[in-house]
């Protein structure tokens, strides 16, 4: 059974259809990339999933369990995490209260949050040397580790990473997606919104592509990164502009 | 010197007060950006409360420790359900609508205190006992301090002592700073965004509390409108110190009511208000930032 299953997703903002019908799964272990362009609606979907925004109808299910109508601090309690767009990390706090932060709901227990920060300060070494500095004075690349750091703080089934390489340079980009795959291999399910569809399809098992709202391909990541509308479209620089329209006709 | 010394221990002694009501507002702003305009009667709520408890129910005549305990504590938790009524029938409707509103709606609320106090304990001055504390005192070199100042000094720092701790070093209070940045980052940590939002509303509360039954002990006597101009300039001290920012708040409390007591020691009590109030104007003119320099208000 899927970790993460979301069945015919309608998303409106005002009386403007932001999600047609988006429908999705990912199982655990498994790295699902969303691909499309800007305002095709990835990161909408991510914010219905985590219940940032309220879908007017459809299904998402986190372990079986609906997430649809409950609140976002109940849904990360479900085990389901999102690292939003932006990083969206706490600058005024230090990198070890941002981290707390991220582990705000078994906050009684210090054990545990104890255990969970080595298990980050492990994943990305760097946060342990800047753990007492201001989150808002590291590079863009620790911003970024904080941000997937501060989310796994509560050992989520389902992590939901919203352009985790936005802004940073292209080696950094690969070590954060390298980090990504290392999370996924203990059983996690992550969700990868990317506009490196190139390096997304590169470590993705299976992935989506959203235009205008809805999915309009989908398959094996391998697959898709051989598909030929997909190479013209995403991966192929600057021509994608005309293909897009096509790409939406021929599904 | 002699008198430049008095007037600095009374100046301090009412700036805790100013200082405890203006961290309501501070809290309250850096989360909400919302201005609770009733605070200061919240403060008057708490006075009049302890006044009830000391006068009406008689605990005057109880071992003195006893007696502040209850008077500090009763009014605090009265005040703080106030608060929180206040914020769910009042603020919460508002939340999603425009800042403005919900300023309007807080002055409202100020009024709607001061009417409230009128009805249930009367237009008229009560007063407080008015040797509750000894009116002796110590003196330190030729500065004279009285128990009175002593002892509502030292509550004033044990409270803020309490806050900045609480604030700046469990989960929940780092978890009322982060929502300060990012309500929506707040939400993806698994913070109960309303859940702190009531928190900062109690803690407000009870500090506005603590600093009216202050208030009574210290100028005995009390009345249903004291709030109002209190609120104004604890306000000013919050902006002062930079609203939002609560060692701000401390500091900017601390100098309006040295600037009051120089005032009043220097000039003429006439002047205060109009000293007060330009430093206000100015703060806003000049670096409306504060003191302590926080970003203030994208929304105000």
């Amino acid at each position: 059974m899927a970790m993460l299953e979301v069945t015919d997703l309608h998303v409106y903002y005002g009386n403007i259809e932001a999600l047609k019908g988006i429908s999705l799964e990912a199982d655990p272990g498994q790295i699902v990339a969303i691909l499309g362009s800007n305002g095709a609606g990835k990161t909408t979907t991510l914010r219905a999933i985590s219940g940032l925004l309220r879908p007017r109808s459809g299904s998402i299910k986190c372990a079986g369990k609906s997430l649809v109508g409950v609140d976002a601090h109940v849904i990360v309690g479900m085990g389901l995490s999102h690292v939003p767009e932006g990083r969206r990390i706490f600058n005024i706090l230090t990198v070890d209260e941002n981290l707390n932060l991220g582990g705000y709901l078994v906050r009684s227990q210090p054990r545990l949050i104890k255990e969970r920060k080595a298990g980050v300060f492990k994943l990305f070494p760097r946060l342990a040397e800047r753990r007492m500095q201001l989150a808002g004075t590291l590079s863009g690349g620790e911003q970024q580790m904080l941000a997937i750091g501060r989310a796994l703080m509560s050992d989520p089934k389902v992590l939901m990473l919203d352009e985790p390489s936005l802004g940073l340079s292209p080696i950094l980009a690969r070590s954060v997606l390298r980090t990504v795959r290392e999370i996924a291999g203990r059983g996690t399910a992550v969700l990868l919104v990317e506009q490196n569809a190139r390096q997304a399809l590169a470590i993705a098992d299976k992935a989506y592509v959203i235009e205008v709202g809805r999915v309009v391909l989908q398959g094996e990541a391998a697959t898709l990164a051989s598909d030929e509308r997909v190479q013209r479209a995403y991966l192929g620089g600057f021509e994608a502009v005309g293909t897009q329209a096509e790409l939406g006709k021929n599904n | 010197m002699g008198p430049f010394l008095e007037y600095t221990v009374i100046g301090l002694t009412v700036g805790s007060f100013y200082a405890l009501v203006a961290l309501g507002y501070t809290i309250v702003y850096g989360i909400l950006r919302l201005i609770n305009f009733a605070q200061g009667d919240l403060s008057m709520v708490g006075a009049f409360l302890g006044w009830t408890l000391l006068v009406s129910f008689g605990l005057e005549h109880l071992p003195i420790y006893l007696a502040l305990v209850v008077a500090f504590v009763v009014p605090m938790l009265g005040t703080a359900a106030v608060n929180l009524g206040i914020l769910q029938f009042a603020y919460k409707p508002l939340l999603k609508r425009s800042l403005l509103a919900i300023l309007i709606t807080a002055l409202g609320m100020s009024i709607f205190l001061q009417n409230s106090a009128q009805l249930i304990w009367g237009g008229a001055i009560q007063a407080y006992p008015p040797n509750l504390l000894p009116s002796s005192g110590i003196f330190i070199g030729d500065v004279h301090l009285t128990y009175v100042q002593i002892g509502l000094v030292v509550i004033s720092l044990l409270l803020m002592g309490g806050l900045v701790a609480f604030v700046q070093s469990t989960t929940l209070g780092t978890a009322m700073r982060a929502l300060a940045v990012d309500h929506d980052a707040a939400r993806l940590m698994g913070i109960n965004v309303d859940q702190v939002i009531r928190l900062a509303f109690v803690l407000g509360a009870m500090l506005a509390a603590a600093s009216g039954v202050m208030l009574g002990i210290y100028y005995v006597q009390i009345q249903f409108t004291m709030g109002f101009l209190l609120g104004l300039r604890a306000f000013t001290a919050a902006v002062l110190g930079g609203i939002g920012n609560i060692p701000g708040a401390m500091a900017g409390g601390m100098l309006i009511g040295l600037l009051e007591a120089y005032t009043t020691g220097y000039l003429s009590g006439k002047w205060e208000d109009v000293l007060v109030f330009g430093v206000l104007i100015t703060v806003l003119v000049v670096k409306p930032t504060g003191i302590f320099g926080e970003r203030v208000a994208e929304r105000m």
